[in-house]
């Protein structure tokens, strides 16, 4: 297992170091000179040498990447122009929102996905699991800002039942904050729901027909002993660790879920840089967005060969 | 016994032809694939003939027909300034599909090759070119694809540009994977033994092998394209008004949700029905090349 992780750690230093890389090239994509676009509507001289000298733009390019590199390792991601704020601090203050509204959309699409996925294995070849997968083709092919539309003017334009938009943090009230984060989480967590949905029946259609479930049903248990304590803790397993990497969907999309519920999470704070072209917070925003989703990763794998002892030695 | 019968003579057929006819008559089995043949067709025909079939010019605008709903002479209604929703959806069509088609040409144009040259060089290039895929792959999809359009600027070229960038990893890791598997087979080792230099060796002999596999994914890749265009027009990133595209037209319909929902229906549905049928056509594909998946 030590070595499991040892050899895991270590992969990630080189995917860790061309991540950054590519972040950090993401600024010698703007046209003309970055230290003009990065002031934006600023045209005093003054400041924009004062954006060169900050990012170092009058430095070779390697050089420049060996400064930005090392400030974000001190946890530097550099200021917003616009906020005047670390970028660090601005990340900080937006995580919680979308770790909220992640955890919500998660478990809505572990709910929906493993039933349906269960239902669809169990009830092979029936209406059942049709409807099971005809969910699951819907659930990926609904482009979910439209589907976020559709349900603000469904429950909150048509029934008036939800609010269409804003946030109130779970600490002040619980209830509000359900309220406003229900449709959103339910708009992320549906892509994922049909992805989890397939992966469940997939696996629960090969648990139904191996040997201990056969040995299970010979020994006379309930069909409903059979399925929920035998076949579903065996099948479940990878279609968790599978869920956990279905992270950067949700992650995806949070952006245009924050931006059509107007939530303040990570997602509209990387939409509302991009218009400001407020281009260190989109860095900032992308660079922690992939370490979070290469951690998760990592715990993902650690878990998968926790509960697989035939993966530890 | 007449159904045993049929299929026995089915497989019979099966194993006299080419796999190519073997394949393509397994797609023609699938009805939910001809579907979404039908819908691609169709989708297609709409963004082809889009000057002769739109009753009205898309970006024309009338302050008398302001958010009118479906009529005789407005089938879909009206939008904000009072432009025809179905015409704009018709031309719509043409900046999805294309924006579908272009940028995964520009993720196959990325991926295959370096792909190719990963997995049948292997060694430090190999690791290289694998590690940056890594990397890529680690950014989320459309969170690297709108900061890829942020930073080229906004307009239809930079989205998909944007999109294709950042689904050429998908290839990469396909394509190198199925070369690994390719090169070892015998009649590789053949082709190397009579002198086949190894570009000659990539493009007629691995190529070929791996286009089904290469084919399933491209398929799969347009209708999250297609949903990635509409992102970043919803956004701002992609279309610029006043041409017309399916996602901008969602973003300014979320205004007028309580007054004209029919902007927002239209074109959402539009999207639904694009990606729905190229989904179709990929698993139907996938199940049609792959015959262990029978």
């Amino acid at each position: 297992m030590l070595s499991f992780l040892g050899k895991r750690l270590l992969q990630l230093v080189p995917t860790l170091f061309f991540v950054s890389v590519i972040i950090f090239l993401l600024q010698h994509l703007l046209p003309g000179d970055p230290a003009l676009v990065m002031a934006g509507e600023e045209k005093d001289p003054q400041v924009i040498e004062e954006v060169r000298r900050q990012y170092h733009l009058d430095q070779p390019i390697p050089i420049q990447y060996v400064y930005w590199v090392s400030g974000v390792l001190r946890g530097d991601l550099g200021e917003s122009l616009r906020i005047k704020q670390p970028v660090l601090d601005l990340v900080l203050q937006k995580l919680p929102v979308t770790i909220q509204l992640a955890t919500m959309a998660m478990a809505i699409a572990l709910v929906i996905g493993v039933a349906a996925g269960v239902v669809a294995a169990v009830k092979k070849d029936s209406a059942w699991d049709y409807a099971a997968n005809a969910f699951a083709l819907w659930g990926i092919s609904t482009p979910n800002f439209w589907l976020g539309i559709m349900l603000i003017f469904l429950f909150s334009v048509r029934l008036g039942w939800l609010p269409a938009s804003g946030y109130v943090p779970l600490s002040e009230d619980w209830r509000a904050s359900l309220a406003a984060t229900i449709m959103p989480a339910f708009v992320l967590g549906n892509a994922i729901a049909a992805i989890l949905m397939r992966h469940t029946r997939s696996a629960m259609l090969s648990v139904l027909e191996s040997d201990y479930v056969r040995t299970a049903r010979a020994k006379g248990l309930p069909e409903r002993t059979v399925i929920l304590k035998h076949a579903m803790r065996n099948a479940l397993t990878p279609v968790i660790t599978l869920g956990a990497l279905e992270l950067g969907t949700l992650l995806s999309g949070a952006v245009l879920t924050e931006q059509i519920f107007s939530i303040p999470g990570f997602g509209k704070l990387i939409v509302d840089a991009v218009f400001n072209r407020d281009y260190a917070v989109v860095q900032g925003v992308v660079l922690v967005t992939a370490t979070i989703y290469i951690v998760l990763n990592l715990l993902a794998d650690i878990a998968y060969v926790l509960v697989n002892p035939r993966l530890r030695t | 016994m007449a159904d045993t019968t049929g299929e026995l003579l089915s497989l019979a057929a099966d194993t006299s032809d080419s796999p190519r006819a073997r394949a393509l008559r397994r797609l023609a089995r699938r009805k939910a694939a001809l579907v979404g043949l039908c819908l691609i067709a169709l989708f297609t025909a709409l963004a082809l003939l889009a000057p002769l079939i739109a009753p009205y010019d898309p970006a024309a605008q009338s302050w008398a027909t302001v958010r009118k709903p479906p009529s005789l002479a407005h089938w879909l209604g009206t939008d904000e300034v009072g432009r025809d929703v179905l015409s704009r959806l018709v031309w719509g069509a043409r900046a999805s599909l294309m924006a579908g088609c272009i940028s995964i040409a520009i993720a196959v144009s990325i991926g295959v090759p370096l792909g190719m040259l990963a997995g049948y060089v292997g060694g430090a290039i190999d690791a290289l070119v694998s590690r940056i895929t890594d990397a890529m792959l680690a950014i989320p999809f459309l969170i690297l694809a709108i900061a890829l359009a942020a930073f080229l600027g906004p307009s239809l070229g930079n989205a998909m540009i944007a999109i294709g960038v950042s689904t050429a990893p998908i290839f990469v890791r396909l394509t190198r994977a199925q070369v690994v598997t390719v090169k070892v087979e015998d009649y590789i080792e053949g082709a190397r033994a009579v002198g086949n230099p190894p570009w000659r060796i990539a493009i007629v002999h691995i190529l070929p092998n791996i286009l089904p596999a290469l084919l399933v994914q491209a398929t799969l890749s347009i209708a999250a394209a297609i949903i990635a265009e509409a992102s970043l027009s919803f956004l701002g990133l992609g279309q610029q008004p006043p041409a017309p595209s399916w996602g901008s037209m969602l973003n300014a319909a979320q205004r007028f949700l309580a007054s004209a929902p029919w902007m927002a229906i239209w074109p959402g549905l539009a999207i639904f029905l694009t990606v729905l049928s190229f989904n179709l056509v990929g698993d139907g594909l996938r199940d049609a090349l792959d015959p262990r998946r029978q």
